[in-house]
């Protein structure tokens, strides 16, 4: 395999995916807003991949933006943050849109809000100097996203002091910032780097000053040339190296960056870092930056509200804990053909049936589809055409997988590998029978008994 | 409508509707469009045939068709199935079937092969997808062995010339002597034989479509015509005879078969590895019947042995998942 010259090369992709219609045009050119204060919010106290935390505040406390309101001691959880300021209300039971029940500490207004372009001129705008960031202490920099409740905002919401804590055994050499943002519709790491490059680049060189990676990377697809090149304008020469990955579902899944980028397999069952790579999203640095230069905790996120049947797309920044309709109505509402609400992308994305739940750390976005482009039901026999293997990224055999789920054949389908699935969905997008493969493996890999 | 006040006032706004991701699907591709894809690419075989064999061709195709629809239709109303025919594989089965007839073939014989093509070939082991042989395959080789000689090569021949090409025997039983057709006449298709097979470039367009739109895996083909290819120039190096190895490929039923029939997804492996090896293994088994046996031509038979092969393909072939196979936990 020949290299290309540096700067113009594109890396080869992993092998197999899905290419599904973008539909990025209908945010991708909508600026970052602030999204107003609402009335009220609700603080999950379980918004992360871990521990869950227990509410630090009474009924009636008053809370200031930015205070601590759940808290936890386990390592591997987050401290959740008042994201307005105002009055703490008696803790009570929400179910998230992955159907998790967990207590929220529902928080009034009251008071003066900070909202408009002093929020986002506070969480994103400004100077960000990487000048002192050799100088910091790494040990610092992973209290400081401790104690910022920091998790990675792409989507799984792990906690990110837990990857970036120093590990004798596993030496990181290479710290990867994930711009890929390969679901359609979403929009919101792409304004991101397109406005505000500055604190993705502090944050990369944050994130790998803490875990003593040398090699710095931000990988971002090819259909983003503008954020592409912003980003390489403000590197100008600097040690982060922008890298195009080509344009294909699931790039930005953790696995197939690494693999695409640097040609590196994590093995099955295993994490990057094994393999001396530490992956952020490019929200999670962001936000890794405000912890640690301006002690600022994550009470904020950017969430792409999209999709056809979104009267007015918009990309927004908003206090975590606001209720979904809270923005969907700042976006004009629904349209009359909506037709399903996406908490996250289309591909991975679940289903809201209650607009009052709130938006958690890992929301990146909420894509409402009409009719038309929904995913049509009516399955018919399995062809055994092999087409979910041609697309399957970690290179299973979805069907066998999926039929040996459903009958419960446990055997069939270990042997088939089905714990090695990584559920993005590319089986069920090009199955020409609509079978729900990875909604079958996804149940049989909760089913399938412990030995 | 006077009842209206009585009905449930519809909830204001849009309704929305709660699934399991992916909410995308590939709009593309179904099983619908796979056959139909099937039959446009068969029209360049069937429009070939019909230059050649004429109204013998329309014959058995209708035979062939209908009787496969007709039988699916029956079955489906005994079994209280939903009405499977607007899937296409019986009109598929039904076209293939009457591809690979000779032009002859009684009435009664036809319709023996196409009943036994969807009743043992597909419907008693569950329907479309179920099947372990190619349909269009089990019929042809139950009335094959039934009706020898309504079959065999002298089915093929007639005196009467009001067809030039039918006083000719087939290509693949006067192999070697001085009546087999020059390569041109096979490449267009100008020669005798099974009904869809006569033409190679027919064949080859068509199969290139379905390769191209990806309802058949290009795998199948290349492996088919690779083995094919490789045993026929030992032979050719061998005997010291020069081009037999495009008479091998152009005579017969390989390229019919190897881009219509081998192709059907369900009788073959699932991975692309796995297709290419029963690729080989039906090119190989053609070559083997062609030179060895008493049949001047074997894909039929190659394609149901291996198709009989195809979960032990299955089972060699299970590929392993990117980044090493799933860790044993250790208890």
């Amino acid at each position: 395999m020949t290299v290309a010259a540096e700067g113009t090369a594109k890396l080869p992709a992993f092998q197999r995916g899905v290419h599904p219609p973008q539909g990025k045009v209908f945010s991708a050119d909508m600026p970052i807003k602030s999204l107003p204060a609402p009335p009220q919010v609700f603080m999950a106290m379980l918004q992360h991949t871990g521990a869950p935390c227990e509410p630090t505040v009474k009924s009636k406390d008053e809370v200031a933006l930015g205070d601590v309101v759940g808290d936890c001691d386990a390592f591997v959880s987050a401290p959740v943050h008042a994201s307005i300021s105002g009055t703490a209300a008696m803790a009570s039971v929400a179910t998230l849109p992955n159907g998790r029940h967990v207590r929220t500490v529902p928080i009034k207004a009251n008071g003066e809000q900070r909202t408009g372009e002093a929020m986002i001129d506070d969480v994103l705008g400004g100077e960000w100097s990487t000048r002192g960031i050799d100088a910091i202490d790494p040990d610092q920099i992973v209290t400081a996203t401790r104690d910022a409740g920091l998790v990675g905002l792409g989507g799984a919401a792990f906690p990110t002091h837990v990857k970036l804590t120093r590990n004798e055994k596993t030496p990181i050499d290479t710290l990867l910032v994930n711009g890929c943002e390969c679901e359609p519709y979403l929009t919101a790491d792409y304004r991101l780097m397109l406005e505000y490059p500055a604190p993705v680049l502090a944050g990369a060189l944050l994130a790998a000053k803490a875990v003593g990676a040398r090699d710095v990377l931000i990988a971002v697809e090819d259909n983003k040339p503008m954020a592409i090149d912003t980003l390489r304008r403000a590197v100008r020469g600097g040690e982060v190296r922008i890298v195009e990955m080509k344009t294909k579902y699931p790039m930005g899944g953790e696995k197939q960056t690494i693999l695409s980028a640097l040609g590196r397999r994590v093995p099955t069952g295993g994490l990057p870092l094994d393999i001396g790579v530490v992956v952020v999203n490019v929200g999670t640095a962001a936000a890794l930056a405000r912890a640690v230069l301006r002690g600022k905790p994550l009470t904020h996120r950017v969430v792409t509200v999209t999709g056809p049947g979104i009267h007015q797309p918009k990309n927004l920044l908003v206090p975590i804990g606001t209720p979904y309709r809270a923005l969907i109505d700042f976006c004009d509402g629904l349209t009359e053909s909506a037709g399903r609400i996406i908490a996250g992308g289309p591909m991975m994305g679940f289903t809201l049936a209650n607009l009052d739940v709130p938006v958690t750390k890992g929301t990146s976005g909420v894509v409402v589809l009409t009719g038309r482009e929904v995913r049509q039901a009516g399955e018919t026999q399995c062809v055994r055409c092999g087409r979910c293997a041609d697309v399957c990224p970690l290179n299973l055999v979805a069907t066998k997988i999926a039929l040996a789920a459903r009958s419960k054949d446990w055997l069939l389908a270990k042997r088939y590998h089905m714990a090695a699935c990584m559920e993005c969905g590319c089986c069920a997008y090009a199955c020409p029978a609509k079978i729900p493969l990875v909604q079958l493996i996804r149940m049989g890999k909760v089913q399938m008994p412990r030995e | 409508m006077t009842d209206k006040t009585d009905k449930p006032t519809a909830p204001a706004g849009p309704v929305t509707h709660v699934a399991p991701s992916p909410h995308v699907g590939d709009r593309s591709m179904t099983t619908r469009r796979m056959m139909t894809d099937v039959l446009i690419a068969l029209a360049l075989p069937t429009i070939a045939a019909a230059i050649v064999f004429r109204q013998h061709l329309l014959w058995q195709l209708l035979g062939c068709v209908g009787a496969a629809a007709v039988t699916e239709a029956l079955f489906a109303a005994a079994r209280r199935k939903p009405w499977s025919i607007t899937d296409g594989s019986a009109v598929v089965t039904g076209v293939i079937l009457a591809l690979s007839l000779p032009w002859s073939c009684p009435w009664y014989v036809t319709g023996i092969a196409a009943v036994v093509a969807v009743v043992l070939g597909k419907m008693i082991f569950g329907g479309l997808g179920q099947n372990i042989f190619n349909p269009a395959m089990v019929g042809r080789a139950f009335v094959m062995i039934g009706f020898v000689g309504a079959m065999g090569a002298k089915a093929y021949v007639t005196s009467d010339p009001a067809i030039d090409v039918l006083t000719q025997a087939t290509p693949m039983t006067v192999w070697g002597s001085e009546e087999f057709p020059r390569l041109g006449a096979l490449f267009w298709g100008n020669t005798n034989g099974s009904l869809g097979e006569t033409s190679a470039i027919a064949c080859l367009i068509g199969g290139l479509f379905l390769c191209i739109r990806r309802t058949a895996a290009w795998q199948i083909p290349a492996g088919v015509l690779l083995s094919a290819s490789v045993i026929a120039s030992v032979v050719d190096l061998s005997s010291g005879e020069t081009m037999d190895v495009l008479k091998h490929l152009f005579g017969g039923a390989l390229l019919f078969g190897a881009f219509f029939i081998a192709t059907d997804p369900v009788t073959s492996p699932l991975t692309p590895k796995g297709k290419f090896i029963f690729g080989l293994g039906i090119g190989s088994l053609v070559m083997l019947l062609r030179l060895l046996s008493n049949y001047p031509e074997g894909v039929m038979f190659a394609v149901l042995l291996m198709n009989g092969l195809v979960p032990l393909i299955n089972r060699w072939t299970i590929p392993t998942p990117v980044g090493g196979p799933v860790p044993v936990r250790k208890t």
